[in-house]
C-alpha cells in the first residue's frame, strides 16, 4: 500500500485520539504563549475602563448558554472583575432561558471575589421572554419589564437600581451571546435609543460582527476564547481563557497540519491515478 | 370576517410600531409600553406552547411504538425531573438546590461536551473533505489557514504578519461581504414586512392562501 492509500484511508478514532492529547496536555504542562490584544478587545476594555466608579451602571446580558459557556464565560467573569474592581454598579440580566443559570453562577463567583454586595453594588434581573420585546421594552421603562428582580424583590427596594428607568441611564451595555442576541441588542437598543453596546461571542459567530464593528454600533468585541485571553490580559488576571489559548494554538496548528497531509495524500493519489491510466493499467 | 379581522389587526399594529419611533409623543408612547408587555405575554406562552407539543410528538413515539422510543423516554424522563425538582424547592435557583445542582452538574457539562465534539468532527472533515481542487476552494483554504494561525498566540510567534493578514482578511473581505449579504437580507425583511402588514403575504394565518 502506498503512503498516499493509508493516509486517505486512516481510522477517523486516530485523529480524534490525537486532538483529544492535544487539548489536554496544555493543560497539565502549560506553553505560556504569549497573547497580543486587538482593537476591538483594547476598545472594549478602554470604554468599561472610561465609567465612572459609583456612577451610572453596566448593564451585562449573559446571553449564553450551557454549549458556548466555555468560550464565552470567561469573557464574562472577566468584565465582571474589571468592573467590580473598578466599583461600577452592575445590572445582569439574561434573554435566554439557559442563561439564568449561566449569568448568576458568573455574578456570584465575581460578587464573592470581591466582596460585593446584593441590591447595593449589583443586582440580578433574571429573564424574560421574549428577545425583541424585552431589549425595546428597556428602552421605554426597566420596571414594565422587570417590576421585580430574579429574586422577587421590587426593582424600587433595591438601592443600585435607584433612578434608573430606560438607557438614559445606563451607560454601557455588553451582551455576551452564543446566538443572534448582539444583532438584536444593536438592533433595539443601540439603533433606537443610541445605547453604546459592546459584545462577547464566539470564535465562529465574530465575523459576523466586523460591520457593526466598522459602523460604530458595537464599541468593542471579545470574540471566542481568544477575546477572553486578551481581555484577561488586560486586567492582568489570567483565567480560563489564557489557560485554553495553549490548547487552542495547538488544535489550530494540527488541524492544518491535516489539511495539508490531507491535500498532499489526495493530489499524490490523483496523480498516480492518472499515470496508471495514461498507462493503461486502469 | 375570520379573515379580515387579523388582517386588520396586522396592519394597524404593524403601521403602529413602524410609526411610533418618529413619534415621541407620550401616549404613543405609552401605548407601545402597553403593546410591549402584551407581546411579552404572548411570548411566554410559547414556552408552554413548545412544551405541550414536545409532550405530544414524544408521547406519539411511544404509542406507537416507533423505533426510537427509547429517545422519548430519555426526554420525558429528563423534562419531568427538572420539572419536579423546580417544584418541590421552595427556592429553585438557590445555590445548592436540587434544581440548581441538576443544571450545573448535568446540563452544563452534557451541553459543553456536546459542543466540544465540533473540534473533533473539524478536524476529521478537515482532513477528509477540505480539498485544493478549484481556485476559490485554494483561496478558501489559504484563507482559513491564516485566519486559524491568526487568532492563536502561536501564529503571533511564527510571524507578525499572520495575525495582520487576519485582520485585513476580516476587516476587508470579510466586512465587504458580510455587509452586502447584511444589506440584502435587510431589505427582503423589509419587503417581506411590508408584505405581511398589507396582506399580500398571508401564510401566516394558515391555509393555501
Amino acid at each position: 500500500m502506498s503512503w498516499y492509500d493509508w493516509l486517505l484511508g486512516i481510522d477517523r478514532r486516530w485523529i480524534f485520539l490525537t486532538i483529544a492529547i492535544a487539548v489536554v496536555i496544555p493543560f497539565f504542562a502549560p506553553l505560556g504563549l504569549p497573547v497580543v490584544v486587538t482593537p476591538p478587545v483594547q476598545n472594549l476594555y478602554d470604554a468599561v475602563e472610561a465609567l465612572e466608579p459609583d456612577g451610572k451602571p453596566l448593564l451585562l446580558s449573559i446571553d449564553y448558554t450551557p454549549a458556548t459557556s466555555p468560550e464565552l464565560e470567561p469573557m464574562s467573569s472577566g468584565v465582571l472583575r474589571h468592573a467590580f474592581r473598578k466599583d461600577i454598579p452592575v445590572i445582569v440580566m439574561t434573554l435566554h432561558p439557559a442563561g439564568y443559570g449561566m449569568a448568576e453562577s458568573a455574578i456570584l463567583a465575581a460578587a464573592e471575589e470581591f466582596g460585593k454586595e446584593y441590591g447595593e453594588d449589583y443586582v440580578f434581573l433574571g429573564f424574560q421572554p421574549g428577545t425583541s420585546a424585552v431589549i425595546l421594552g428597556l428602552g421605554v421603562n426597566i420596571r414594565t419589564v422587570f417590576p421585580e428582580d430574579a429574586y422577587g424583590t421590587p426593582l424600587s427596594e433595591l438601592p443600585v437600581m435607584e433612578g434608573i428607568r430606560n438607557y438614559d441611564d445606563v451607560s454601557l451595555l455588553i451582551t455576551f451571546a452564543g446566538w443572534s442576541a448582539a444583532e438584536a441588542w444593536i438592533y433595539y437598543a443601540h439603533q433606537p435609543s443610541g445605547q453604546i453596546v459592546g459584545a462577547g461571542v464566539t470564535a465562529v459567530m465574530a465575523t459576523d460582527y466586523y460591520p457593526y464593528l466598522d459602523a460604530g454600533q458595537l464599541v468593542g468585541l471579545l470574540g471566542g476564547m481568544r477575546g477572553a485571553a486578551e481581555y484577561e490580559r488586560l486586567i492582568d488576571r489570567p483565567d480560563a481563557g489564557a489557560r485554553g489559548m495553549d490548547s487552542q494554538s495547538v488544535i489550530h496548528l494540527i488541524i492544518i497540519l491535516l489539511i495539508v497531509l490531507g491535500n498532499a495524500a489526495y493530489f499524490a493519489s490523483r496523480r498516480a491515478r492518472r499515470l496508471a491510466q495514461a498507462r493503461g493499467e486502469i | 370576517m375570520r379573515r379580515q379581522l387579523p388582517l386588520a389587526l396586522c396592519f394597524i399594529f404593524g403601521v403602529f410600531t413602524a410609526i411610533q419611533y418618529y413619534v415621541p409623543h407620550f401616549r404613543v408612547q405609552w401605548f407601545q409600553e402597553r403593546l410591549l408587555q402584551w407581546l411579552m405575554t404572548l411570548l411566554a406562552f410559547a414556552f408552554l406552547l413548545g412544551t405541550v407539543s414536545l409532550i405530544k410528538v414524544h408521547y406519539h413515539k411511544l404509542r406507537d411504538r416507533a423505533p426510537d422510543r427509547g429517545f422519548s423516554l430519555v426526554v420525558f424522563a429528563g423534562l419531568f425531573t427538572m420539572i419536579g425538582l423546580g417544584f418541590i424547592h421552595p427556592d429553585h435557583h438557590a445555590p445548592g438546590s436540587p434544581f440548581n445542582q441538576m443544571f450545573l452538574n448535568v446540563q452544563v457539562p452534557i451541553e459543553a461536551t456536546m459542543f466540544s465534539l465540533l473540534a473533533f468532527y473539524v478536524a476529521s472533515a478537515a482532513f477528509r473533505a477540505f480539498r485544493a481542487r478549484t481556485l476559490e476552494a485554494t483561496l478558501l483554504l489559504i484563507a482559513a489557514a491564516i485566519v486559524m494561525l491568526g487568532r492563536v498566540p502561536i501564529g503571533d510567534l511564527i510571524s507578525p504578519k499572520i495575525p495582520e493578514a487576519t485582520r485585513w482578511i476580516l476587516e476587508v473581505p470579510n466586512l465587504t461581504a458580510k455587509r452586502g449579504v447584511m444589506i440584502g437580507v435587510g431589505l427582503g425583511m423589509m419587503a417581506t414586512a411590508l408584505k405581511i402588514m398589507l396582506g399580500i403575504e398571508r401564510a401566516w394565518m394558515g391555509g393555501s392562501d
